[in-house]
């Protein structure tokens, strides 16, 4: 079964042609790759799906759910989370803070309830704040909630900024380049982490990575964009060999010499 | 000389503190939009004398039916107070939706100059009404409580004591509704960045316009209690009291809540010590009309050493 159905779609700025007519399914609980040079619209795409961009045209479900015109409110809480290339934690709130403010459209409380200090609403709050300590928990995060986001190391802030999707409670997360920065054994801690959440949280996990290594170690499936447009798709071994995969990383000469 | 200035300084402490406790809550109004979209609402001061107004209007007409001898007081001014605020809260509410909401992406000085716009609407507006329904823009209204107190050398009008009341309560629990409320982390969230926000299920839109409607609320109610401690209002007060209480919320780091509050009483206390002394300090060369000037020098002198404010953060430049 498909958690996610892309058919057919374009995205253009002015001139430049960001996504030209994709067409990608995502096999519920697999994890998938997409891959491509600088520029060849893997952010885009991304930003297609939850709802930061409309596309020109095309389709995008998930679950069967059109996602098209919907805003990236609405498409999260759908059950789409995601992290960022370059880190966007909400860098002067405390740690707990950033978990929290993923669990807002979960929570029912509406303002005239906070403002009688409803019995249920704050036992609401204590609930949300609970999952929200077991998240760190979870990520090994607990030892900073009080901390400022800001204040923590960069591998540290990576993992919160996956907690803080997790709160979301999504079907679908997306890993912008989660491995960017990281050393060789916190990309294999990464790699176990992202199989870890794929068991213990039924997920379903799409990352954009230039970390070869990692893409080929985590994924059944890899997409590649080049220039927007998508010029192989498969699993790794056929993708390691694909001869427009190569040129497209490598230029035409690599392959005509090999 | 000294000694005359220590006698009268409680007094002036009290009259500070009075005056801002109103400078305190019209300035969380414009820090607290200026956190979350990093925008001068120029009509915040208007929002507030629509307030004035409101609260004149009601009790105007209740003592006009003949009630107002007849409920109690207190109740009467709560009542008054709720109905200022939620409808300068809508007021606001329905202004960022109308004149700022479709220049979001506009460059910046666009939905400044729209809501300058806004504000000389709102004098015009309330003027007419005024003229309209009392043949004069400058009203008297009903004073609820214009006893005295004293406590030994100090004079407090009973009013003052509902000022700071009302101010303290206002923003203790907008500090708490912020710091503790799932709503009040959205609005910390929204304010550091909106798509992301976005992205982590909250209605931005929504934020934003819980965001005007509390501020203005907060203004509105500021407003009855202004009309109610100085008597008299025209639809220009929030002019002058809107750019103070804006300084105020420079003073002390805009965007920040509690900053805001803490520049609106230093502002208050220097400008009621300002119009205190000023004359018998100089030996009469200065005198009380000097206090705005005195309570900007010390702005200005703020602002050269510590730009960011008291309590705000420095800005990085973003490379």
């Amino acid at each position: 079964m498909n958690v996610l159905e892309v058919s057919g779609v374009h995205k253009q700025f002015g001139g430049l042609v960001a996504l030209d007519d994709v067409n990608f399914q995502v096999r519920k609980g697999s994890v998938t790759a997409v891959i491509g040079p600088n520029g060849a619209g893997k952010t885009t795409f991304f930003n297609l799906i939850t709802g930061v961009y409309q596309p020109d045209r095309g389709d995008i479900r998930l679950e069967g759910k059109p996602l098209v015109g919907l805003r990236p409110d609405q498409v999260a809480m759908l059950g789409i989370a995601r992290t960022f290339q370059n880190i966007r934690l909400f860098a002067d709130l405390p740690v707990l803070d950033n978990v929290l403010v993923a669990m807002h459209g979960r929570l029912s409380a509406r303002i005239p309830g906070i403002l009688l200090g409803r019995r249920q609403i704050r036992q609401e709050e204590r609930r949300a704040i609970g999952e929200a300590y077991w998240l760190l928990e979870y990520m090994g995060l607990a030892p900073y909630a009080n901390e400022i986001a800001k204040n923590l190391p960069y591998g540290t802030q990576r993992r919160l900024e996956i907690a803080r999707a997790l709160a979301t409670h999504p079907k679908l997360l997306l890993l912008d380049e989660p491995a960017a920065g990281m050393s060789p054994r916190e990309t294999r801690e990464l790699t176990e982490m992202i199989h870890r959440l794929r068991e213990d949280f039924g997920l379903t996990v799409v990352l954009i990575e230039h970390d070869m290594k990692l893409v080929m170690n985590i994924s059944e499936h890899i997409l590649v964009l080049d220039y927007g447009r998508a010029i192989a798709e498969g699993p790794p071994e056929e993708i390691r060999n694909n001869p427009r995969v190569i040129e497209a990383y490598l230029g035409r000469g690599a392959v005509s010499g090999a | 000389m000294i000694a005359q200035t220590l006698q009268s300084l409680p007094q002036v402490l009290v009259d500070g503190v009075t005056l801002g406790a109103v400078y305190a809550t019209v300035a969380i109004g414009y820090t607290m939009v200026y956190g979350i979209l990093e925008l001068i609402n120029f009509a915040h001061g208007e929002i507030f004398m629509s307030g004035a107004f409101i609260g004149t209007a009601i009790l105007l007409v209740l003592n006009g039916a003949g009630w107002l001898a007849h409920l109690p007081k207190l109740l009467v001014l709560l009542l008054t107070l709720l109905v200022a605020m939620a409808l300068t809260g809508l007021l606001g509410m329905g202004i960022e939706r109308v004149a700022y909401r479709p220049l979001r992406h506009a460059p910046r000085l666009i939905p400044l100059i729209s809501a300058i716009g806004v504000s000389f609407v709102l004098q015009d507006v309330v003027r007419f009404i005024a003229e309209w329904r009392t043949g004069n823009y400058i009203v008297t209204g009903v004073t609820l409580y214009g006893s005295e107190v004293n406590f030994g050398s100090i004079t407090v009008k009973s009013n003052a004591l509902f000022v700071l009341g009302a101010a303290v309560v206002m923003m203790a629990g907008l500090d708490l509704f912020v710091r503790k409320t799932k709503w009040g982390t959205a609005m910390r969230a929204v304010a550091q960045d909106k798509d992301t926000a976005a992205l982590m299920s909250i209605n931005v839109n929504r934020v934003i316009a819980l965001t005007f409607f509390m501020g203005s609320a907060l203004g509105g109610a500021t407003g009855v209690l202004f009309a109610q401690q100085y008597g008299t209002i025209d639809p220009y007060i929030g002019f002058i009291l809107g750019l103070k209480a804006f300084t105020a919320a420079v003073l002390g780091g805009i965007g920040n809540i509690r900053g805001a509050m803490f520049g609106g009483f230093v502002l208050g206390i220097l400008e009621m010590f300002a119009s205190a002394e000023l004359g018998p300090l100089t030996g009469g060369v200065l005198g009380a009309e000097y206090k705005d000037v005195f309570a900007f020098i010390i702005l200005i002198a703020v602002l050269l050493f510590k730009p960011e404010g008291l309590f705000g953060q420095a800005v990085k430049e973003k490379v």
